[in-house]
């Protein structure tokens, strides 16, 4: 495993008491793999990913066990995980506009990372951030690095988020929501690229989107999170065509699809879960069409299925297979 | 068809946008929101308006809501023109007329109870109505939407976002209103709740016989509440046509590259699917290409594309495709 996270649980404290994004979350991801983290908002998909990068805001403190390689993440110093975050795995934000800093020409903000990170000089720097811009396909790389930010269109600064994250060709890239900002034709462009990023570059992704569009044409492994836990994993074939977790059945169905006629739209009934008063058994229970008195009380583990089709299956739910449908 | 309730002609709005560091008096640019749109609405339909960001979806509702500064073209409304409106019959007007938002927490004032929001149109409309007979409605109504009445004196900040966009959807209805305008109306919210939503806005449509302008830029959710879909792209308007024709028949390249671009939940068949993916994005709508103003992006483009300004060519019932080389081509095409 290139990438291996168990248990993982974070904790922000808040002026109303302690807020458990993450409880308790366990996956693992291989080179060159892609892995689709899908949540609603406030399901503590991004946190998971923060925590794991050690970006979790001030208040907010991680437990559990993050491996890299081998390297426990979370119990790293300060400069050692630097070096990984730098080198190894790259992340790429929602927003390219926040994410990029205003007041720098790109050719300076790429110059910067090889010239601290790999010891280059600043004009080989530029030379190889210029390649870097050709691979995401950006007309003109040689004369448009010297420009600002703001003289870019959205999906123009999130293709210099991209070549900007492969400059040290990491072994990871983490993406989280990384089309969300943009128009669907250019989302599709971003697609097509990380796609090919993958294949050229044999980087590992994780993608990290409410989008489940998205991740049906990108991932190959799909983890669905609710109210900070894991649902269901699996392969995304099996996790599209054979939901085994009453909340994946529900979003899936509430999805409209424009290649089908479908009348009513399913709905799952009530509200996304308040974090700071989680049920104490399954997050989900309160929504769950399905729910018995055990769901909530006593929370669903985390357990691999023995699945038909062969593949690596993991669910939380106290259901039977059968009732799950 | 009957007699429409809405008809627009030829609307055109433009922005006047001063340059950066320019001298006060030299002149502001001229920006083409919208150029240029044509479309009727029947009574209890519902059109659908699709387009990516700058498109001029917004401005068009703001251009039919009447709070645009300047516009060209003819909006009428029950058989009278918007412009030849004074003061008082506007009023009258945007009291038929009303309006749901993207961000529901931004739409609602935080220093009022849910219940003076919802009530607010009315008093202001009907300054006369005794509160009792207000607070009924305002019970009503939150019912109506699937809200617990006896939520009525709390604040915006105390509901979930999908609550929230209830409270706005009453609000809009407290009126009666003939028509109801939905700027992306589910863009903010999650799946599970969007769902929600777009059912509650169907029903109300099909229950209180609404006519409905459902703006948004994703195109599954348009297809699964409109009648009609209109596709704009830089102001202008590119197809027209009923949602199932659109959505499986589409003419224009420019709709043809939007269905390829929506990716659908299905891993095999997206993986499966052949997608010409349409390069670069949006121009400027400060200086947007000559004749027909999707020729920088469209696969299709041939040399007169850039001289002349395409036709609206009728297909035949309400099939309108403004590309004379429009040809059909499967939407949705696997290797």
């Amino acid at each position: 495993m290139l990438l291996e996270v168990q248990d993982l649980k974070v904790t922000f404290s808040t002026g109303d008491g302690p807020v458990n994004a993450v409880n308790g979350v366990s996956f693992g991801i291989d080179t060159g793999q892609t892995l689709a983290i899908v949540g609603e908002s406030g399901s503590g998909k991004s946190q998971t990913a923060y925590a794991a990068m050690g970006l979790l805001a001030r208040n907010g403190t991680a437990t559990g066990n993050v491996r890299f390689d081998g390297r426990d993440l979370l119990h790293l110093s300060q400069n050692d995980l630097n070096k990984v975050r730098s080198q190894e795995i790259a992340m790429i934000f929602q927003d390219p506009m926040t994410s990029l800093n205003p007041y720098m020409r790109i050719s300076e903000q790429m110059a910067e990372v090889l010239t601290l990170h790999k010891g280059m000089s600043k004009r080989d720097a530029v030379s190889e951030a210029v390649k870097m811009l050709d691979a995401v396909r950006i007309p003109d790389a040689r004369a448009r690095i010297t420009m600002y930010p703001h003289e870019f269109s959205g999906g123009m600064r999130q293709r210099i988020m991209i070549a900007m994250a492969l400059l040290c060709r990491p072994r990871l890239i983490i993406a989280d929501e990384p089309t969300t900002a943009l128009d669907v034709t250019v989302q599709a462009q971003i697609m097509q690229l990380l796609g090919d990023i993958r294949r050229d570059f044999g980087t590992a992704i994780v993608l990290i989107t409410h989008d489940l569009g998205v991740v049906a044409g990108f991932c190959d492994r799909t983890m669905v999170m609710y109210g900070g836990q894991v649902m269901e994993e699996g392969t995304t074939e099996d996790v599209f065509a054979r939901p085994v977790h009453p909340y994946t059945v529900g979003l899936l169905k509430a999805v409209p699809r424009l290649d089908r006629e479908d009348d009513e739209l399913q709905t799952i009934a009530g509200e996304p879960p308040d974090m700071s008063r989680l049920p104490a058994g399954c997050p989900f229970s309160p929504r769950c069409s399905i729910a018995k008195p055990r769901c909530e009380g006593t929370r669903p583990a985390l357990v691999h299925l023995s699945d038909v089709t062969g593949h690596a299956r993991r669910r939380a739910c106290h259901a039977e297979l059968s009732e799950v449908a | 068809m009957s007699a429409p309730l809405l008809s627009v002609r030829d609307l055109a709005v433009t922005f006047d946008v001063q340059k950066r560091g320019a001298w006060p008096w030299t002149p502001p640019m001229k920006l083409h929101a919208v150029g240029g749109v044509s479309f009727d609405l029947a009574p209890g339909e519902c059109l659908g308006v699709v387009g990516e960001s700058g498109s001029g979806k917004s401005t068009l509702a703001r251009a039919i809501i009447g709070t645009v500064p300047s516009s060209v073209g003819k909006i009428v409304f029950e058989g009278r023109d918007l412009a030849s409106l004074d003061e008082e019959a506007r009023r009258v007007h945007r009291k038929d007329v009303q309006m749901i938002f993207q961000d529901p927490l931004a739409a609602l004032n935080p220093r009022m109870t849910v219940a003076d929001i919802i009530a607010e149109p009315l008093i202001t409309h009907f300054p006369a109505t005794p509160k009792a007979e207000a607070r009924a409605k305002v019970a009503e109504l939150m019912e109506r939407v699937g809200l617990l009445p006896n939520l009525m004196n709390r604040y915006p900040h105390e509901f979930s976002g999908g609550q929230c966009q209830r409270i706005g959807i009453a609000r809009a209805l407290i009126l009666k209103p003939k028509l109801l305008l939905c700027d992306e109306p589910v863009s903010a919210l999650d799946v599970s709740v969007r769902a929600q939503v777009v059912n509650l806005l169907k029903e109300l449509q099909r229950d209180l016989g609404l006519s409905m302008i459902f703006i948004a830029h994703d195109l599954s959710v348009v297809k699964h509440i409109s009648d009609r879909i209109v596709v704009m792209y830089l102001g202008r308007l590119m197809e027209q046509a009923s949602a199932r024709t659109l959505t499986t028949r589409p003419r224009h390249p420019y709709t043809q590259a939007l269905i390829s671009s929506v990716p659908i939940p299905d891993p095999v068949l997206e993986k499966a699917r052949v997608r010409p993916i349409i390069e670069g994005e949006l121009p400027s709508p400060l200086n947007p290409p000559s004749g027909c103003v999707f020729r920088t992006r469209c696969p299709k483009v041939q040399p007169s594309c850039a001289t002349t300004r395409p036709e609206i060519t009728d297909l035949g019932q309400g099939h309108l495709v403004a590309c004379p080389f429009h040809a059909e081509q499967p939407a949705f095409a696997t290797a």
